[in-house]
């Protein structure tokens, strides 16, 4: 069992995540990276990292917050890296498990492309895409992981395009597992993370990542509003088998959207009436529902 | 040996095959691959030939080839891919890294021009744009020269005391859809040639190391002079790689430059690739009518041989260089370097001729003319076209 926090040197080395790394108080990061490696078992992943705050995390050479093999990818190159070193583990019968861990804009925008390719070729990796729904690294601007209405660097007046739906996309692929991970939901998120392990083949696991910096939140509350997210329907926990195969894993529980956005001056700032979000979460839950009733996921 | 009858890109794709293969009992070969005319049958071959420890991956672009061939580099593997033109535009920021990362990633650039307008024929400027790549650069003059610089480039590029990248460039079409008859080694006498690709910097769980995250200035430039001391080394690496060559093989390549008639000439011509053949005839016909005429193949470009290129003009006093390439606003870019060279040798005229851009037949009658025209000048000028259709 690895601890969260370090106790002793071999805990404080080989985390996946050491302790005094660079990242904001309250970043989701930081529970995430931690979850992924009590999830693992002791197992120790190679992380492939694109250009996010995910680099910056590891502070400057020669020192690392990373207490496993990472490598540095260009911005649009995660999954192609970890295509490579997951083709070479598997021609040499090592049982490595590869993970990208990214970020939006490496994922919904710039890396796009390559992250479809390495799914459509089913290659062997866990994805895991951290969404703070902003370019966090560059200051916060706008990605198309950002939802409508929210106010940016670069949507100084509130952005007027919808959220790209990620899992749908990935859906899309066939891969073998989808799922949403939630950082106030860690026995689903553990779970999770044990089932992607299991599984062979692309997996994709979205996060939805506080980011105080960027969402002008107070740290402490970060798992809360994340809580708030799930319960309001916002960012639903689900998850997809082979493209078809959907289970929901936590149902809305009527908590009204103003819980979320009321936290965060990226909405408050720009003055979104959060009555206009409810009818998209009402329908995206309906849409949720509909599928799951019509493929049913009937696994473990 | 087995001669065989053979396109440059079934050469290459040979030859890199060969390569991947022998490191089967290490950690074998994986790459990525994407195709791009002219280059395009090299990684249909590779797709077709069976490994016994390889993986050719068929990516989307060839951004994501470079970037499955640094994933397998760092996991230790011998590494290669090919590409041309915009496809190595496309590449770029990825060759950067595969440099910057010290990854011996081994690449075929089949010259072509850079579009648009579109144009699928040889000029070389699209591998030189990537001179700054931190990757050693081969230019060949046929079939067989070719597939040895292959070989030759992974013995270096893997070689500890190097650890970079290297490419190897010859011209679209002339070279990659023509046949000529190859010596096409066995894979014993290979697997006796390279040695098991060692990444020393390769992810290992026993030394976790971030590869590639943040540095600050002093420890940057540190990085860069490193990569600098390990590309001075390169000409006494190469001329070792060229005498285990013919050890194991029995014949030995060009090294860095290549002279003919040097020794005496007053006039002297420098080319790379298929042009330094037609150069070579020029030079002997104009030999046999008794004109000092003289000629130095460019195979090595990165590192640029400084000095090799200075001692290889031997008395010569004008200088001629043929660039099937260009860098707008300033001229040939093998021009740049060979003047860098003779920086100590101020009487040397020194005359830049742009031909064959876009692909035009560099003729022996257009070279003629453009050795007419170098011996008639007094004075170095500014780089000079010579369209080929004027």
């Amino acid at each position: 069992m690895t601890t969260t926090v370090a106790q002793d040197f071999a805990s404080y080395c080989h985390n996946v995540l050491r302790p005094g790394n660079t990242n904001c108080a309250g970043c989701g990061m930081s529970i995430g990276l931690q979850w992924l490696d009590q999830a693992l078992d002791g197992e120790k992943p190679f992380l492939v990292i694109p250009a996010c705050c995910g680099i910056v995390t590891a502070g400057a050479f020669p020192t690392s917050a990373y207490g496993v093999p990472t490598a540095a990818a260009t911005f649009a190159s995660a999954p192609a890296l970890a295509t490579g070193l997951s083709a070479v583990a598997e021609l040499n019968g090592e049982n490595q498990v590869t993970v990208c861990w990214t970020g939006d804009g490496g994922t919904y925008d710039i890396g796009m492309a390559t992250l479809s390719a390495a799914a459509e070729r089913n290659e062997d990796m866990i994805y895991v895409c951290y969404d703070n729904e902003i370019y966090g690294n560059t200051g916060g601007q706008r990605s198309s992981a950002t939802p409508e209405g929210v106010r940016t660097t670069t949507t100084p007046y509130g952005k007027t395009e919808v959220k790209k739906d990620m899992m749908a996309i990935m859906a899309a692929h066939r891969i073998p597992y989808a799922a949403t991970l939630s950082v106030a939901h860690r026995e689903d998120f553990i779970r999770k993370v044990r089932l992607a392990r299991k599984t062979r083949g692309f997996r994709f696991l979205l996060m939805l990542s506080p980011c105080p910096t960027g969402w002008k939140s107070e740290p402490e509350e970060s798992v809360e509003l994340i809580d708030y997210a799930v319960r309001c329907g916002l960012f639903p926990l689900y998850e997809v088998f082979h493209g078809d195969r959907y289970r929901i894993n936590v149902r809305p529980d009527g908590t009204p959207v103003e819980q979320y956005t009321k936290r965060q001056r990226r909405y408050t700032s720009a003055a979104i009436d959060p009555a206009t979000l409810q009818p998209h979460i009402d329908a995206q839950t309906r849409r949720l529902e509909t599928l799951e009733k019509a493929f049913p996921y009937h696994g473990a | 040996m087995a001669k065989a009858l053979v396109t440059g890109n079934h050469a290459a794709g040979h030859a890199l095959a060969l390569a991947g293969e022998a490191n089967r009992a290490a950690r074998g070969c994986a790459a990525g691959a994407y195709p791009i005319t002219p280059q395009t049958e090299i990684i249909e071959y590779l797709r077709s030939f069976e490994f016994t420890k390889g993986r050719i991956v068929p990516v989307e672009s060839e951004h994501s080839a470079m970037g499955v061939c640094i994933g397998a580099s760092l996991a230790g593997a011998r590494s290669f891919t090919a590409s041309s033109a915009n496809g190595l535009a496309y590449m770029t920021e990825n060759v950067f890294a595969a440099g910057y990362y010290r990854l011996p990633i081994v690449m075929i650039a089949v010259n072509r021009t850079l579009g648009p307008p579109w144009n699928i024929w040889a000029d070389q400027g699209d591998s030189l744009a990537l001179r700054d790549a931190a990757w050693l650069q081969f230019y060949v003059d046929s079939h067989q020269e070719l597939v040895d610089t292959i070989l030759v480039a992974f013995r270096i590029a893997e070689d500890q005391r190097v650890l970079l990248p290297a490419l190897v460039a010859m011209d679209g079409f002339i070279t990659s859809h023509t046949q000529m008859v190859v010596d096409l080694p066995e894979q014993e006498l290979v697997d006796r040639y390279l040695p098991h690709c060692e990444v020393p910097h390769r992810l290992r769980h026993d030394r976790p190391t971030t590869v590639g995250g943040m540095t600050w200035p002093r420890e940057t430039e540190h990085h860069r002079i490193e990569i600098q001391q390990a590309m001075e080394r390169v000409p006494e690496v190469l001329e070792e790689a060229l005498d285990e060559f013919a050890t194991v093989f029995g014949r030995r390549p060009d090294g860095a430059v290549a002279a003919n008639h040097t020794e005496d000439a007053d006039t002297v011509l420098f080319a790379c690739n298929t042009m330094a053949r037609t150069l070579r005839r020029v030079v002997q016909e104009r030999r046999k009518k008794g004109e000092k005429v003289g000629m130095v193949k460019n195979k090595l470009f990165r590192p640029f041989p400084r000095e090799a290129v200075a001692a290889a003009i031997g008395p010569a006093t004008k200088v001629g260089v043929l660039d099937r390439n260009h860098s707008p606003g300033s001229g040939g870019i093998f021009w740049q370097e060979i003047v860098t060279s003779l920086r100590h040798r101020p009487e040397v005229l020194v005359q830049d001729y742009l031909v064959g851009l876009g692909g035009g037949d560099v003729t022996p009658a257009f070279i003629d003319e453009i050795i007419d025209d170098l011996q008639a000048r007094t004075r170095s000028e500014e780089p000079v076209w010579k369209e080929v259709a004027a």
